[in-house]
């Protein structure tokens, strides 16, 4: 052993340590992966060396190239050796390692439970601190479970460094383990008014977090947190508390009223910024929820603007950033006061940074209006001239159609303007947005009415210079407007000024070279112009025009055949043939314009895109129940978009009476009015009579604003959209005079011409009258349309397991769960009856005990643990079951009461010397690759299920994978199968196995008789895998059910024992064993727990013992020592398996 | 905060931090696209930015790149504000703090970020009390290496 230390110490001499590594690797720049590759194999031999140090040195090393993105994984062991280390140096690697590198799928993870208590409960607060540390990474479920209440003890450590990291941690287990919050949460609670300030903060950080996901389960603690927002000074507990506040303030309105005082105060005295930020946001919140009802919330707001204006001139970029983000939350409900700072906002447009760039673009989506919109629009078209790089163009691009199209055009007066803008926006190169821009076409087409004809127009235009968008910009989206094109000029033929020339134009040979989808339209609009075309000629009596186009269609057309899409051909072969026939009719001189034109009659309506969602369910559908009321027809037409301008259309069978509309108008006017009033930066236009929006053009006052327009070059066709800016100002201009010389005679007619005349005078949105009368088709929608009702709950978010109540009381059963004694025998969960399944919770922190049983250091471990217990347990010894129960309340070890669970052990107690550890799992099989132990347990809810847990442990270098078990079934015992697969099937392992590492598994077999013991021939195969490639491997196993595994441990009363032996039903036999030297206590205590007995009653060297096999056979035993003897009665209600079980309990005697 | 990420300007990892549970591969993937997002950005660029559903606060000290993750209701600012605190304690700790300190020193590195920082919450503002608790584990540390280190001295004596 010294031998080994000395060699050790000189060998890691020449070790490289993490300095000589990181050297290393930046020495070895050109062939890094070979170097690290080569390290790593060092690192594997250090890793096999006795020596602690080396072996940390080797993890501290890994770590660094975890970092560097390596996987070491595999040496997820030796992190657990190096974190077990004595001395704090190592340790404290150890825990880093594993904190970079463990994570939820980390099979060895449940090895450090009993590692991780250990240094929680060390004396030294560095190892404790540590291991709070690395736990805060790497807890798990399991973890969280099995050291919850470790931890809380660890809230009330004499020292503030613990606590405060206990507090922090806590937040972890919360969410890993949500039951622990109930149980933990007072003494979370008191640490909110902790001495020390960083626990406290601590506990505030926590607090918050919790509450910022469910805050309702928080209201109560308001008072507490507006105490501590007012005496705290330290401005990192402040923002977490006034960001609490921001997420309680929409549940309880009072309170956001009562916050706004000494937030304002805050935010005029602050001098750090991330405070007055915080507070900011929070008064946006409150003021939001608040909405009405608060009196004087516009001076919060205009504060609010006024500090954020602050923040956005500020030089700093991050500042600026920021209050660009908080202005757009005030927008949402307090346009008004936002839309004051438009300068600043079109400034920021011109920033340097694309980010602050962008965050402006959205602020100015809410700031458009009728009276601006032009304006904005105009300089973002600029914008998008200059723009470099084609992202930030694309997002202008999207930015100006989401603008003009918001809330159904709200904002455009001018739709001419609009289609003009979209024209422009075509000869963006390279822009992917081309859909777009077609689709806004389309919609605007289809559904205004009255601006079909201009832009049919533009459309034409469009397709005659097509050769120059589709040429240069094949690659990219910009030629899909030309599908727009294309269809609007087709469908909406009858307003072309020169149909012919339009024909020609999407007839050229260069269309073929635009993508199929496109063709295919402009093929099927081809005829859609050539119907309206023949028309044409025919009423004129043109004969030989009509006729000249159909030649031309017929010569044309070819080139679509030979298409190699298929719509296009399809469609242009049997339009081909359409047209020879015209042609054919034409020669014999019948008119056929009608007959072509029918093919195209009626009109194509717009479906709402969600109309589809909005069917109702039918009648005969029944769903049994609503989960809703039917819903009636006003609230289903509130849900269609609002038209602003005058619906025409007669598909409403229920129209609004004109009078309602109007009543309705001026009311909501007025409403408006009332908010105006409000509001101290609307500029209030001179008192003028209200219009009415039929109101037709003419009634209205305007400013004007000079713009100074550049003129810019004329492209023929292709009108400037600046254009439409002046001609718009000059008509509103024109709208006001006109309005303004009305008023005027209407005062001198009042003789009222005294009083100053519209000397400011601001229109507001809704005096501009639209250029055209514009219909705005609104979208057909199924009758009875129903709200969609989305829910947008993620029922996969982890915090939604945290919504748990807080202010009820503490139910008994709400306990963490503590350590309990190694030997204590929890039931298993009813439950259990699938396929293999890995581990029960409720069992868990013995199974895992057990499972690395074989290791000394654990060994040693157990011993000290089942020392201190067996202590408390003296006095309980032959108590009743009761007294027990509030014994075990009183004292510290809270452990959850079970009813009609007994613990065995506590029975057969370990009074006098200990017994030696004992394990109910024996070997199964076992060769230089695995060794398996198995165990048998039976549920008394499963009358024919016995559970077999094997315990595989890898006892070679290999890795071993693709394990798969599997047992040849006799009638009496059949292993569970997964569904779908045959008895010769074998049934998966769930988990593989890393050199060193063992795990359980679950598998479940079905019983018919259990009254006497059977073997079942089976054979585990798995492939082991190593260095040198991987081998398929098999190892056969005789798998034993003893009558013993039948058993479960039941606990019965010494009244009901005896009821049970005079009822006379059961057949009695005995065995005596000679020989025996072991003291009658610790023989008790071997057959409770190797046979699964509970002792009843003992009277000095007699004891009655009972048992239950699963199948109700009740088994009642008297045993009773002699000099060197046991004599053993038993009786049972079922003869043969009394004698098989005294069997079985004899050979386990003749053992003592 | 959901993780911290520190690289240099040549994009190569020198710390990590993650205080939410992902798999390895998520974890480079997100390094990956995080890094070639933050070092594309120009240095006048605000410290902001969106991603996924996250926002990513980073500032560049010298060489490297400090990049928290924060979830959308978070403080960018006080998420700033940690980021120069660390960068000062690391200061503090090293004595004019620069790359390679933290390079070859990066178990410390994350030493001090783990007394600072808690399951992604500030645990210590005071810069003093992290510094007093780095120290005295060290002096734990060095007490307990300098009992091995003249041990494992002797013993290499003996054996010569």
């Amino acid at each position: 052993m010294a031998l080994k230390m000395v060699k050790g110490s000189i060998d890691r001499m020449f070790d490289k340590n993490l300095q000589d590594l990181v050297r290393g690797i930046r020495n070895h720049k050109e062939d890094e992966a070979k170097y690290i590759s080569q390290c790593i194999d060092e690192i594997k031999q250090e890793l096999k060396q006795d020596n602690i140090a080396v072996k940390a040195n080797a993890v501290c090393k890994l770590t660094y190239l975890q970092m560097l993105g390596y996987d070491i994984s595999w040496a997820a062991f030796n992190i657990i050796e190096v974190m077990s280390a004595s001395k704090f140096t190592f340790k404290r690697i150890g825990y880093l390692a594993a904190s970079q590198c463990f994570h939820e799928g980390t099979d060895v993870i449940m090895l450090t439970t009993n590692q991780i208590r250990k240094d929680l409960s060390s004396p030294s607060q560095y190892d404790t601190g540590v291991a709070l540390t690395g736990l805060s990474c790497f807890v798990t479920p399991d973890l969280a479970r099995d050291l919850a209440n470790d931890i809380m003890t660890l809230m009330s450590h004499t020292k503030p460094y613990i606590r405060k990291k206990a507090v922090l941690i806590m937040y972890k287990v919360f969410l890993k383990y949500p039951e622990s919050l109930r149980p933990a949460f007072p003494r979370l609670k008191e640490k909110l008014e902790d001495p020390d300030p960083g626990v406290q903060s601590a506990a505030v950080n926590v607090i918050c977090e919790l509450a910022r996901r469910n805050p309702k389960n928080y209201l109560s603690l308001a008072p507490l947190f507006f105490k501590l927002m007012t005496s705290s000074t330290n401005n990192w507990v402040l923002i977490k508390i006034i960001k609490l506040f921001g997420a309680l303030t929409p549940l309880e309105p009072r309170l956001g009223k009562k916050l706004i005082e000494p937030l304002t105060n805050l935010i005029h005295s602050t001098s750090a910024m991330s405070l007055l930020y915080e507070c900011v946001n929070t008064v946006i919140a409150v003021l939001i929820s608040l909405s009405s009802g608060m009196p004087n919330h516009s001076a919060s707001i205009q504060l609010c603007v006024q500090k954020l204006r602050i923040l956005i001139e500020d030089s700093d970029q991050n500042l600026k950033y920021l209050g660009l983000l908080a202005m757009s939350k005030i927008l949402r409900t307090h346009p008004k006061s936002v839309q004051a700072h438009k300068d600043l906002v079109l400034q920021c447009l011109d920033d340097k940074d694309e980010s602050i760039r962008l965050r402006a673009l959205d602020l100015l989506y809410g700031m458009v209006s009728k009276k601006n919109l032009m304006e904005i629009v105009k300089k973002l078209m600029t914008h998008v001239d200059k723009a470099e790089g084609t992202t930030y163009r694309d997002e202008l691009l999207t930015k100006i159609i989401d603008i003009c199209s918001q809330s159904n055009y709200q904002h455009i007066t001018n739709f001419e303007w609009y289609i003009s803008i979209l024209v422009e926006l075509t000869r963006l190169e390279g822009t992917r947005h081309g859909h777009l821009i077609a689709a806004q076409m389309l919609d605007v087409a289809i559904r205004v009415k009255a601006i079909r004809r201009f832009a049919v127009s533009q459309m034409s235009a469009l397709l005659d210079s097509a050769h120059l968008v589709a040429s240069s910009t094949q690659r990219n989206g910009i030629c899909e407007v030309l599908y727009a094109a294309a269809w609007i000029c087709g469908e909406f033929s009858e307003h072309l000024q020169e149909p012919q020339q339009t024909l020609e134009a999407m007839l050229r040979p260069k269309v073929t070279t635009l993508p199929g989808h496109i063709q295919a339209v402009y093929v099927q609009n081809v005829v859609k112009l050539y119907a309206a075309i023949l028309q044409q000629k025919e009423q004129a009596a043109d004969v030989q025009a009509a006729q000249e186009v159909t030649q031309l269609l017929v010569e044309r057309l070819p080139q679509f055949v030979q298409s190699a899409d298929l719509e296009v051909q399809e469609r242009a072969s049997c339009i081909l043939q359409l047209v020879k026939h015209v042609q054919k009719l034409q020669a014999k001189d019948v008119p056929v314009a009608e007959e072509v034109s029918a093919l195209f009659a009626g009109e194509l309506n717009p479906v709402a895109p969600k109309a589809q969602k909005k069917v109702p369910v039918p009648e005969g559908l029944d769903l049994d129940a609503w989960i809703n009321e039917p819903l009636s027809d006003s609230e289903s037409e509130d849900e269609k978009p609002k038209a602003i301008f005058q619906d025409e259309e007669q598909r409403h069978a229920k129209q609004r009476p004109p009078e309602a509309d109007e009543q309705e108008l001026a009311r909501r006017r007025e409403a408006r009015k009332q908010e105006q009033a409000n509001n101290p930066f609307y500029i209030k236009s001179s008192p003028s009579p209200q219009k009415r929006y039929q109101d037709a053009p003419g009634v209205d006052h305007i400013p004007v604003v000079q713009i100074d327009l550049s003129v810019p070059l004329k492209v023929p066709g292709m009108p400037m959209s600046d254009q439409y800016v002046k001609l718009e100002e000059e008509r509103r201009h024109q709208q006001r005079l006109e309005k303004d010389k009305r008023k005027k005679k209407r005062r001198e007619r009042e003789r009222r011409g005294t009083r100053r005349h519209s000397s400011l005078h601001t229109e507001s949105d809704e005096d501009i009258a639209p250029a055209q009368r514009v219909d705005i088709v609104t979208e057909e929608m199924p009758e009875n349309a129903l709200p969609s009702d989305e829910d947008d709950k993620d029922p996969n978010d982890p915090y939604r397991a945290l919504d748990i109540d807080l202010d009820k009381p503490l139910a008994d059963s709400e306990k963490l769960p503590v350590q309990k004694h190694r030997n204590t025998e929890t039931p298993k969960s009813p439950e259990k009856e699938d396929i293999p399944v890995m581990e029960k919770k409720s069992k868990k922190p013995k199974k895992k005990e057990k499972k690395h049983k074989e290791k000394e250091r654990e060994k040693k471990k157990r011993k000290e643990a089942e020392k201190k217990p067996s202590k408390e347990k003296k006095k309980k010894h032959k108590k009743d079951k009761e007294e027990r129960t509030k014994d075990k309340k009183k004292s510290k070890k809270k452990t959850p009461p079970r009813e009609g669970v007994a613990e065995p052990m506590e029975n057969g107690a370990l009074d006098e010397d200990p017994l030696p550890p004992m394990s109910s799992y024996c070997l199964l099989a076992e060769n230089s690759y695995i060794k398996m132990t198995y165990d048998v347990q039976g549920s008394l809810q499963k009358d024919s299920q016995v559970t077999v847990s094997v315990v595989l442990e890898n006892q070679s270098s290999s890795f071993l994978k693709s394990m798969e078990l599997n047992v040849l079934d006799s009638l009496n015992a059949r292993l569970a199968r997964p569904e779908g697969s045959s008895v010769h099937d074998g049934v998966p392992v769930p988990f593989q196995l890393p050199p060193g590492i063992s795990n359980e598994a679950q598998f479940v077999f079905t019983i018919q008789s259990i009254v006497m013991a059977q073997k079942l021939k089976g054979t585990l195969s798995f492939i082991a895998k190593n260095d040198e490639g991987s081998t398929h491997e098999k190892l056969d196993f005789k798998l034993h059910f003893t009558c013993t595994s039948y058993l479960v441990t039941t606990p019965c009363y010494s009244d009901a024992f005896a009821k049970l032996l005079e009822s006379g039903d059961l057949s009695m036999s005995s065995i005596k064993v000679d020989g025996i030297s072991m003291s009658f206590q610790n023989l008790l205590a071997k057959i409770c727990f190797h046979h699964r007995f509970s002792v009843v009653e003992r009277v000095d060297s007699c004891a009655s013992m009972y048992s239950r096999s699963i199948q109700g056979h009740h088994i009642c035993l008297l045993v009773k020592k002699g000099e060197k003897s046991v004599s053993v009665d038993g009786k049972c209600s079922d003869p043969t398996l009394l004698s098989n079980l005294l069997e079985e309990m004899k050979e386990t005697l003749a053992k003592c | 905060m959901q993780f911290m990420l520190l690289f240099s300007r040549q994009g190569k990892l020198r710390l990590q931090k993650w205080y939410v549970p992902l798999s390895d591969k998520e974890k480079k993937k997100i390094t990956r696209e995080l890094v070639q997002t933050v070092l594309a950005r120009k240095p006048k660029m605000c410290s902001f930015l969106e991603w996924r559903d996250l926002k990513i606060v980073y500032k560049r000290y010298a060489s490297l790149y400090f990049c928290c993750a924060i979830e959308d209701q978070d403080n960018e600012l006080i998420t700033l504000e940690i980021i120069h605190r660390y960068v000062e304690l690391l200061d503090k700790y090293f004595g004019s703090v620069c790359e390679l300190d933290i390079i070859f020193n990066f178990e410390k590195a994350y030493f001090i970020l783990d007394e600072f920082l808690l399951g992604g919450e500030v645990q210590e503002t005071s810069k003093k009390n992290v510094l007093k608790a780095i120290e005295q584990a060290d002096l734990l540390q060095e007490k307990t290496e300098n009992v091995y280190h003249s041990k494992s001295f002797i013993v290499c004596k003996r054996a010569y």
